[in-house]
């Protein structure tokens, strides 16, 4: 059960990757908040402290897209990919990349009205298992039953 | 070839071969024959793993010639876990923002 305000994390399958989020709103509005250039840059912000500098959509099946940001210390992030279908209000299709040497996920957006409310979820699959795991760090917890878990452990010694 | 660090870093980490030296290493530095042993595997195969782990930073080796034990290199990987953080992290803050842009956006709709 996915209560409203919480997103779930999970792994559907070995070369995916789950985010789940119910918003109190319905589908059209949902779809139309995570698809408009108008709306994004107003919530795809990420914590304090970061700005959208660069917000395009092209929204049909072949259209690219691409969301830049700007940190006050001046890091910088961008986030790419192309749309490959469109469904409105319930489904995308489309690529995502963080840029050269990153693996490049294919996301699908799902999005379901219930009672006036939305559950949204964004499934991404991945070349492989290995880049999925190495991009959620997940393979610290298996690596070939050598403990990761006392890795983990030293890791959070440091921070 | 992986164009930034943290690229470099996860590529290295892509391969569960790799991942398990690196876990063997959290116990302390090894030589490329006591990290051998568990894996059933060549010292050549191994020293293979350990050349790409080498260039992403992730480990060094000892200078003495015969043993050159190998040795952890915890920043790339904090580096990566703090990258795992920060990527739930932007997710979980955006979507705290949408909820309140979609209330803004009921409201005018009504």
């Amino acid at each position: 059960m996915t209560i409203a305000g919480a997103t779930t994390y999970t792994t559907p399958s070995e070369r995916e990757f789950a985010m789940t989020r119910v918003f109190d709103a319905p589908r059209e509005l949902v779809f139309a908040a995570l698809t408009s250039p108008e709306h994004v840059p107003h919530w795809l912000l990420g914590p304090d402290g970061w700005s959208m500098t660069v917000c395009e959509i092209d929204l049909r099946p072949g259209g690219a897209w691409r969301f830049a940001w700007r940190r006050d210390d001046g890091t910088e992030l961008e986030l790419s990919g192309e749309y490959r279908e469109i469904v409105p209000p319930e489904r995308i299709v489309q690529t995502e990349s963080w840029g050269a040497g990153w693996a490049e996920t294919l996301n699908t957006l799902a999005l379901i009205e219930e009672d006036g409310r939305t559950t949204m979820t964004q499934t991404m699959l991945y070349p492989s298992q290995e880049a999925r795991d190495a991009a959620l760090q997940t393979g610290m917890k298996d690596g070939a039953s050598m403990s990761f878990d006392r890795l983990a452990s030293y890791l959070e010694s440091l921070s | 070839m992986a164009s930034d660090p943290l690229s470099a870093t996860f590529a290295a980490l892509a391969d569960p071969t790799r991942r398990a030296i690196l876990a063997r290493l959290t116990d302390g530095a090894a030589t490329v024959k006591e990290l051998s042993e568990p894996f059933a595997m060549s010292g050549p195969a191994v020293s293979k793993h350990l050349r790409v782990l080498e260039r992403a930073g992730l480990i060094s080796r000892g200078r003495q010639a015969q043993w050159r034990p190998c040795r952890l290199e915890a920043r790339p990987l904090k580096e990566v876990a703090d990258w795992a953080e920060d990527y739930r992290r932007f997710w979980d803050a955006s979507y705290d923002r949408l909820d309140d842009y979609l209330q803004q956006l009921k409201e005018k709709d009504q």
